[in-house]
C-alpha cells in the first residue's frame, strides 16, 4: 500500500473516531433538544465534569479502568441531579429562558471546577495496556488507545439503537420525541423518563470525557468549543433523531478532519508556508458550517427530521 | 511677596522630595508578575512563578534590600486578556517592574504600555525578535533569551548529528515563527515539511499522518507545555517514534513534559541555557532549595524566573533604591550584577543575553528518575541575530 493511501486511510480512521466522539455528545443532546423541546447549553459541562471525575479517579485509584466507570457514573449522577434541582424548571419556560439558565449553570461548573481542580489542567493518561501502536498491516501503525476509542463509540451506538428500537424505553423515547403531548396523554410517566434520558446523556458525556481526555487536555472550558459542533451535528442530522445525530457526527467528523488535512496540503502548494498556516485552518473550519448550510437549504428540518 | 511665594514653595518642594525619598527606601518595591496560569501553558507560568517567588523568599522577601510585593496576575495565554493586565498593573498598582509573560504574542501586546509608561520589562521568558532587533526598546531585559536561540542550537545539534531531510513543527505566532527561523539558521539540510498548527492546540492526529507521509528521518518540534506533551504522546502512541527521530528545545524536553510523558522520552535529546545538573554554587543552591520547597525539580522556565528576580533584586540594590531615576535602574539591569544559575550571563547592546547553549539528553539519574542530564556546549557566547538592526538609544 503505498504512502498516499496510508494517509487517506489514517485520516478515515481519525475522522470516525472524532465523529463517534461528536455523536456521543450530539445523543444526549439532540434527545433532551428533541423530547424536551430543551436547549440545554450546559451539555459540554458534563462532558467536563465527566473528564475531571475519571482523572480524579483514575489519580485516586492509579486505574484508568476504575476511573473511567465511577466517573461516567458520577457524570450521570450529576446530570440527574441538575435536572431534578434545576433544569425540570425550565420545561415550560420559552427558549430564551433556556439558554439563559443554562449558560448561568455552565458558568457556575466553569467556576466551581475551577475552585476545586485549579485553573491548570489535570492530567489523564492513557492506560499502560493501551499506550502504544498497534500494527494494522506492514508499515502502518495507528495508536491503539485510537482503535479502542472507536470500538467503544461504536459499541455504544450499537447499544442505543437496540435501546432505541427494541426496548419499551426505547419506544416512551421515540413517542416522546414525536410528539411529547400524545405521548404523556397515552400514559407516559414523563417526568421519570426525561431524568432518565438526562442522566442517560450525562453518562454518554463522560464516555465521551473518558475518552477525550487523554488525547486532548482535560480543562476548564473544555466544554465550550465541542458543544457548538454537537449543535451542528444535530441540527444537520434533524433534532431528536438518534440517528441523524450518528449520521451527521460522522459526516462532520470525517469532513473536518479532512478539511483540516488536505487544505493545509492544498493552500502549501499555492502559497508559503505561513501564508498557508494562516489561510488553511480559517477554510478548513468553515467546512462544517457549510456544509450545516447546505444541508438546511436542501432539508431544512435537517436529514431526518423527527417531528410530525 | 511673591519671592516669599517662591521661597515658601521650594522649601515644600524639598520637604516633599525629603519625604518621598524617606518613603522609598521602606516602601515595597512592587513588581507585576504577569504570566500564562491558566490553560494548556499553565504548566510554564506556575514555573516561572515559583522559581521568582523562591528568589524573593531566599532574599528575605526582599528585594534589593527593600521589601518586595509580587502582584500576581493570569493572562490566559490570550493577549487581550493581558493587555488589559498589564494597563491595570501599571496604571492602579503603579507596579515599578513588569515580568512573567511566557507568550511572545502576550509579550508583544504588554509591552506597548509597559513602554511607554517608562516601567521597566525583565523577562523570564518571551523573547521575540521584534524586541531584539528594530523594536528593541529601553525599558526591555531579557533574563532568558532571544526565541530563536534554543533553536539555533537544536539546528547545530541535528545539522552535526548528520540528519539530512527533517520535519520541523511550530505553534503559529510570533515565537514559532522565530523558532523555524532560529533552526533554519544552523540546520543546513533539506527540510521535508513545515507545519505551523494553531497555538495550543491539543490533538495532533492531523500532524502525525502527514509526519508519516512526509518520509522525514527527524523530526524538530516547538510545541511548549501542554502541546508537547499531547504531541509526544500521540508521536509515542502512533509508532512514529520507530521511524524518525525526534528534537526539541528544552520548551518541549523539561520536566514539566517528561513528568506527564515518561520513560517514552529516554534518550531525546534537547537544548537549552541552562540544566539542573549544571556545576556552579548558584545553580546547587537554586536546585536544592526549589526541590525543598517544591517538591519537584525545576524546569528551565523556573530558572528563568528565578534570575529575573536576581536581576531585578541587583537593580534595586545598585541604583541605591532610587527606582524613579530610570536612567540609573537601567545602569544597573545592564550591568547584569548577579550569579545567574546557568553561569556565564551579560547582555548585549539590545540588552539580550549573551550566553553558552547547552545540548542535554533525556536519561535515568542515579536516583531512577527520568530527567535531563547536561551533554555539552553547543553555542559559546552566542548572541542573537537582530541586534545589528537595533538602534539602542545610549
Amino acid at each position: 500500500m503505498s504512502l498516499n493511501h496510508i494517509l487517506l486511510l489514517e485520516q478515515a480512521l481519525n475522522g470516525l473516531q472524532f465523529g463517534l466522539m461528536l455523536f456521543l455528545l450530539a445523543a444526549g443532546l439532540t434527545l433532551v433538544f428533541g423530547i424536551m423541546d430543551m436547549i440545554n447549553l450546559a451539555h459540554g459541562s458534563l462532558y467536563m465534569v465527566g473528564a475531571y471525575l475519571i482523572a480524579s479517579i483514575t489519580a485516586a485509584t492509579g486505574n484508568y479502568w476504575w476511573g473511567l466507570l465511577f466517573g461516567v457514573m458520577g457524570a450521570a449522577a450529576f446530570g440527574a441531579l441538575l435536572e431534578v434541582s434545576v433544569l425540570r424548571r425550565f420545561y415550560q419556560r420559552d427558549h430564551l429562558s433556556q439558554v439563559l439558565g443554562t449558560f448561568a449553570i455552565l458558568l457556575m461548573c466553569n467556576e466551581g471546577v475551577r475552585l476545586i481542580w485549579g485553573s491548570q489542567p489535570v492530567a489523564l493518561s492513557t492506560p499502560e495496556s493501551l499506550s502504544g501502536p498497534v500494527q494494522i498491516f506492514s508499515g502502518f501503525y495507528y495508536a491503539s488507545f485510537s482503535l479502542f476509542i472507536i470500538g467503544v463509540g461504536l459499541l455504544v451506538a450499537l447499544l442505543m439503537y437496540w435501546v432505541i428500537t427494541r426496548t419499551r424505553l426505547g419506544m416512551q423515547v421515540r413517542a416522546g420525541a414525536a410528539n411529547r403531548e400524545m405521548a404523556m396523554a397515552m400514559g407516559v410517566d414523563v417526568q421519570k423518563l426525561f431524568t432518565m434520558v438526562f442522566a442517560a446523556g450525562a453518562a454518554l458525556c463522560g464516555v465521551a470525557g473518558g475518552m477525550l481526555g487523554p488525547v486532548m487536555a482535560v480543562q476548564v472550558g473544555m466544554g465550550e468549543s465541542i458543544l457548538i459542533v454537537a449543535f451542528v451535528v444535530i441540527v444537520i442530522g434533524g433534532i431528536g433523531s438518534i440517528r441523524g445525530a450518528f449520521l451527521g457526527a460522522l459526516f462532520v467528523g470525517i469532513i473536518d478532519t479532512a478539511g483540516r488535512t488536505f487544505m493545509p496540503m492544498l493552500f502549501a502548494q499555492l502559497m508559503s508556508p505561513e501564508a498557508a498556516a494562516n489561510a488553511a485552518p480559517a477554510v478548513a473550519s468553515v467546512l462544517i458550517y457549510l456544509l450545516m448550510a447546505t444541508v438546511l437549504f436542501f432539508k431544512p428540518r435537517g436529514l431526518f427530521p423527527v417531528h410530525g | 511677596m511673591f519671592s516669599k511665594f517662591l521661597r515658601k514653595s521650594i522649601v515644600c518642594a524639598a520637604v516633599g522630595v525629603a519625604l518621598a525619598a524617606s518613603a522609598q527606601s521602606t516602601d515595597p518595591v512592587k513588581i507585576g508578575f504577569l504570566s500564562t496560569l491558566s490553560g494548556p501553558g499553565a504548566g510554564l507560568g506556575v514555573d516561572i512563578r515559583d522559581g521568582f517567588q523562591l528568589a524573593v523568599k531566599l532574599a528575605g522577601n526582599k528585594l534589593g534590600g527593600r521589601p518586595a510585593e509580587i502582584i500576581i496576575a493570569d493572562d490566559q495565554a490570550s493577549p487581550d486578556v493581558g493587555r488589559q493586565a498589564a494597563d491595570r498593573l501599571i496604571k492602579r498598582d503603579k507596579v515599578d517592574f513588569m515580568t512573567g509573560v511566557v507568550f511572545s504574542n502576550v509579550m508583544l501586546a504588554v509591552g506597548t504600555p509597559t513602554f511607554a509608561s517608562q516601567t521597566f520589562y525583565v523577562s523570564a521568558n518571551a523573547g521575540p525578535s521584534q524586541y531584539a532587533g528594530d523594536q528593541c526598546n529601553p525599558y526591555f531585559f531579557s533574563a532568558s533569551w532571544q526565541n530563536d536561540n534554543l533553536h539555533e542550537a537544536a539546528g547545530q545539534v541535528v545539522q552535526e548529528k548528520g540528519f539530512k531531510r527533517v520535519a520541523v513543527i511550530a505553534p503559529n505566532y510570533p515565537a514559532g515563527k522565530d523558532a523555524i527561523t532560529g533552526f533554519k539558521r544552523f540546520y543546513k539540510g533539506e527540510i521535508a515539511s513545515e507545519t505551523l498548527p494553531a497555538l495550543n492546540q491539543l490533538n495532533y492526529g492531523t500532524e502525525i499522518s502527514q509526519l508519516r507521509a512526509s518520509k522525514a528521518d527527524a523530526v524538530y518540534i516547538f510545541l511548549p507545555g501542554g502541546m508537547g506533551i499531547n504531541f509526544i504522546k500521540q508521536f509515542v502512541a502512533a509508532g512514529l517514534s520507530k521511524d524518525m527521530t525526534l528534537f526539541a528545545p528544552g520548551f518541549s524536553g523539561d520536566e514539566d513534559v517528561i513528568k506527564a510523558v515518561g520513560e517514552s522520552m529516554l534518550g531525546m535529546f534537547n537544548t537549552s541555557q541552562w540544566g539542573h545538573d549544571m556545576n556552579n554554587p548558584a545553580n546547587k543552591r537554586f536546585v536544592a532549595e526549589f526541590e525543598k520547597e517544591y517538591g519537584r525539580l525545576p524546569s528551565l522556565y523556573a530558572a528563568q524566573g528565578y534570575d529575573a528576580a536576581l536581576l531585578i533584586n541587583a537593580a534595586v540594590r545598585d541604583s541605591k533604591g532610587k527606582l524613579s531615576d530610570k536612567a540609573a535602574v537601567r545602569k544597573a539591569l545592564q550591568a547584569a550584577k548577579f550569579d545567574s544559575v546557568r553561569g556565564s550571563f551579560k547582555f548585549n547592546k539590545n540588552q539580550f543575553p549573551i550566553q553558552d547553549y547547552y545540548m542535554r539528553v533525556i536519561v535515568k539519574d542515579a536516583k531512577g528518575r527520568v530527567t535531563n542530564r547536561t551533554m555539552g556546549t553547543v553555542l559559546k557566547n552566542h548572541g542573537d541575530a537582530y541586534v545589528a538592526s537595533c538602534k539602542m538609544p545610549a
